[in-house]
């Protein structure tokens, strides 16, 4: 670790390069916890089966490395399809669990986990894909290289975040949306279809899935038992930022990706996942402490 | 329901009956007629099917092979091979009950192995516990052989092995270019399972050896989709040598990483290059000059009388299963531990399960694809690792330089 250290203070540039890559790493998980974010905050649904359907929308670009198309071909068809998808699941199985206990939910879509998994397994098989964008890359100064499809991609997933957030905003559904979360009960008695609501959040958070999974199978590897990576995440950077949120999700994605970066640099890779779990944590007893702080006040 | 004593007594005496049958099987089935029965637990579906599938047609190839010139003969007599499958699903719960199945319900005597050291090892306390003889091809961890267990033999060479020929090449070439081998620096990468640990202890062990400073020794998660902090540190420090070990996953996210991270070091070896399939994936350039190991290659000389070479057994095999354009070693292992067993039957001249163990602990033959010779432990001492390096597109063997096909291309010079 002292080594580490030391490297790092004799070439700072190794510094930059891995906030770089940690930023790049980061908007991915944003994006996978933002999805994750909507469907707990609005329907208080845990979906274990985020990871699967990143996975899913990967397999949705090799299909189409496949037919001889770009990887990047899949993005809107991914967002699609998915989105399609995720109403079906909706309407099959999240609605009969929605307004039961936890547990319920956490099994319906743990099940629902294994069905994609093993449904994948089953197509293509248990080895590891990749589409590749083969989109070059460029240096920046010596030691920097940056790929352009990790560039792409934190554009891509800036903007998509963007739009949803605007979408959330001024949209006739978006506010719906925020309605539903705030309060449900309060939305039915002002009109408000709930169940068309949840179910198009469901059905947005697997869009939003699907196209990060058409990024991740482009910069790293796919293959139909690594959705679990994803949903680790998501979850940790969900409970970090806190529900209801969401700009705070997508700030601690970012975040999470460069701490997971630096972390694995400093104290080897074997403690860069520990690392994230130690500052999930400490922000919790942060959070812990401020909120006892606040009582106290009340008194 | 209420059971009444009439109840029971038909109860009692359908278990009797079912237990009866059960006992009757058991006498019979480890040889049929003229044909004895080997039983294997294999993963069939989940997540190790590619390479069930290979081991199993390995097993079929060989088993087919074998009855096709005369089969096997035992006290005279000449007998046929025929082996018993249950998928496990590639989940050790299940393999350890399949096993308890074949041995109990089946009555097989005469077990092949599983696919993958996880399997083994759950399999592997069940035959010890039965003492049924076991002759496996698919579980190389080196924790297999520390258990004193005494009824299992593995073709294979085990997973510290898979990397070390890697150090003694890189020592070789030190030497061939005026240097130390202990001044060559290593860096490592190994994924954090036991497999991938028992290949990074042969490492250790070889470095140590010749006294090579290790500079970078990462432990990836599991769960790790991102090589690029590890690959960071590699880069600043520009080792000799840069050894991975992480499954296919951690194959390919290595091989496309170094390319990204424009990685220059002179010698890369990693395991499951071809299980990844890293040439196709990222095409010869980026991929050129890493070494890859294999329990086999088509183009060693090894060579026996029931399978010829191993280039004749390479296109047998292709010509019996024409949808495999590469014979995968899973499948070649596999072969040899069927050829181990028809031996072993030859030898002890019974079905006798102790007289196969003491046969079994005995062998020492040349196959098509290597020696085999068990130690104490069970392990085969006499067949070593092969090192394969990419050299355009190509895998060509270049280590033990004994049976090299193609000289080593030193630095590797990749087109990134």
């Amino acid at each position: 670790m002292i080594d580490n250290l030391l490297l790092l203070t004799q070439v700072p540039i190794l510094g930059v390069d891995l906030v770089i890559q940690g930023l790049f790493i980061g908007a991915i998980f944003a994006l996978v916890a933002y999805g994750l974010a909507l469907v707990w905050g609005v329907m208080n649904v845990k979906n274990l089966a985020q990871g699967d359907m990143v996975i899913l929308g990967g397999y949705i670009s090799y299909q189409a490395t496949l037919w001889g198309y770009h990887p990047i071909v899949a993005l809107p068809v991914a967002i699609v399809v998915m989105f399609m998808l995720g109403w079906l699941i909706y309407a099959v199985i999240i609605r009969r669990v929605v307004d039961r206990d936890m547990f319920t939910s956490l099994l319906a879509t743990f099940g629902l986990s294994l069905l994609i998994q093993q449904i994948l397994n089953l197509i293509y098989g248990p080895e590891v894909k990749v589409a590749d964008a083969g989109f070059g890359d460029f240096e920046l100064g010596t030691f920097i290289v940056i790929q352009n499809v990790r560039l792409y991609s934190l554009l891509m997933a800036a903007a998509l975040a963007l739009a949803i957030v605007i979408f959330m905003k001024k949209s006739r559904m978006g506010q719906a949306i925020r309605a539903t979360a705030q309060d449900a009960r309060a939305a039915r008695v002002l009109g408000i279809d709930t169940d068309q609501v949840y179910a198009f959040t469901y059905a947005l958070n697997a869009a939003i899935c699907g196209a990060a999974g058409v990024l991740v199978a482009m910069i790293w590897v796919i293959q139909p038992y690594y959705g679990i990576v994803y949903s680790i995440r998501a979850f940790i950077i969900v409970t970090a930022a806190g529900l209801g949120n969401l700009p705070g999700v997508i700030l601690t994605g970012f975040g999470l990706g460069v701490w997971e970066n630096v972390a694995g640099f400093v104290f080897g890779a074997e403690f860069a996942v520990a690392a994230v779990v130690l500052m999930l944590v400490a922000v919790l007893m942060y959070r812990l402490v401020q909120l006892y702080r606040v009582r106290q006040v009340v008194r | 329901m209420i059971i009444t004593r009439k109840h029971l007594r038909t109860m009692t005496a359908a278990v009797a009956g079912v237990a009866a049958l059960g006992m009757a099987a058991t006498a019979q089935a480890k040889v049929e007629g003229d044909t004895i029965i080997l039983g294997a637990a294999i993963s069939l579906t989940g997540k190790y099917a590619t390479n069930g599938v290979h081991a199993q047609k390995g097993y079929d190839f060989a088993v087919d092979k074998i009855n096709e010139t005369g089969g096997v003969t035992v006290d005279g007599k000449s007998y046929k091979l025929k082996v018993v499958y249950y998928d496990d699903e590639s989940t050790p719960a299940r393999g350890a009950e399949l096993a308890e199945r074949l041995i109990n319900q089946d009555g097989v005597k005469f077990m092949l192995g599983p696919y993958s050291s996880g399997l083994t090892k759950a399999i592997a306390p069940v035959t010890e516990k039965y003492k049924i003889p076991m002759v496996e091809a698919e579980g190389a961890s080196r924790s297999l052989f520390t258990q004193g267990y005494k009824y299992m033999f593995a073709v294979l060479s085990t997973s510290e092995q898979y990397l070390a020929s890697a150090i003694e090449l890189a020592a070789e070439v030190a030497e061939k270019q005026g240097k130390k081998a202990s001044d060559v620096t290593i860096a490592m990468a190994f994924e954090n399972d036991p497999f991938s640990l028992d290949v990074r202890a042969g490492v250790v062990d070889d470095a140590e050896k010749f006294g090579m400073k290790i500079v970078v020794d990462d432990k990836l998660p599991r769960d790790l989709s991102d090589m690029t902090s590890t690959l960071t540190k590699v880069k600043a420090l520009k080792p000799d040598l840069l050894v991975i070990s992480g499954h296919s996953k951690g194959a390919a996210t290595a091989a496309r990483q170094i390319q990204e991270l424009k990685i220059d070091v002179p010698m890369v070896a990693m395991t499951h290059c071809e299980a990844a399939d890293i040439t196709a994936k990222f095409g010869a350039g980026p991929t050129e000059g890493i070494l890859c190991p294999t329990q086999w290659s088509e183009t060693l000389a090894y060579k026996d009388d029931l399978m010829g070479t191993a280039a004749q057994y390479n296109s047998d095999f292709q010509k019996a299963y024409p949808e495999y354009s590469t014979v995968p070693y899973q499948t070649a292992m596999a072969s040899m531990a069927v050829q181990v067993w028809a031996d072993a039957f030859e030898r002890a001249n019974s079905f006798d399960t102790e007289l196969l163990r003491d046969a079994l602990a005995d062998t020492e033959m040349q196959t098509f694809a290597g020696s085999v010779k068990f130690s104490e432990a069970g392990n085969n001492i006499a067949k070593p690792m092969v090192l394969r390096q990419i050299q355009d597109g190509e895998y060509l063997v270049v280590a033990p330089t004994k049976w090299a096909a193609a000289e080593l291309r030193y630095p590797r010079q990749p087109e990134y």
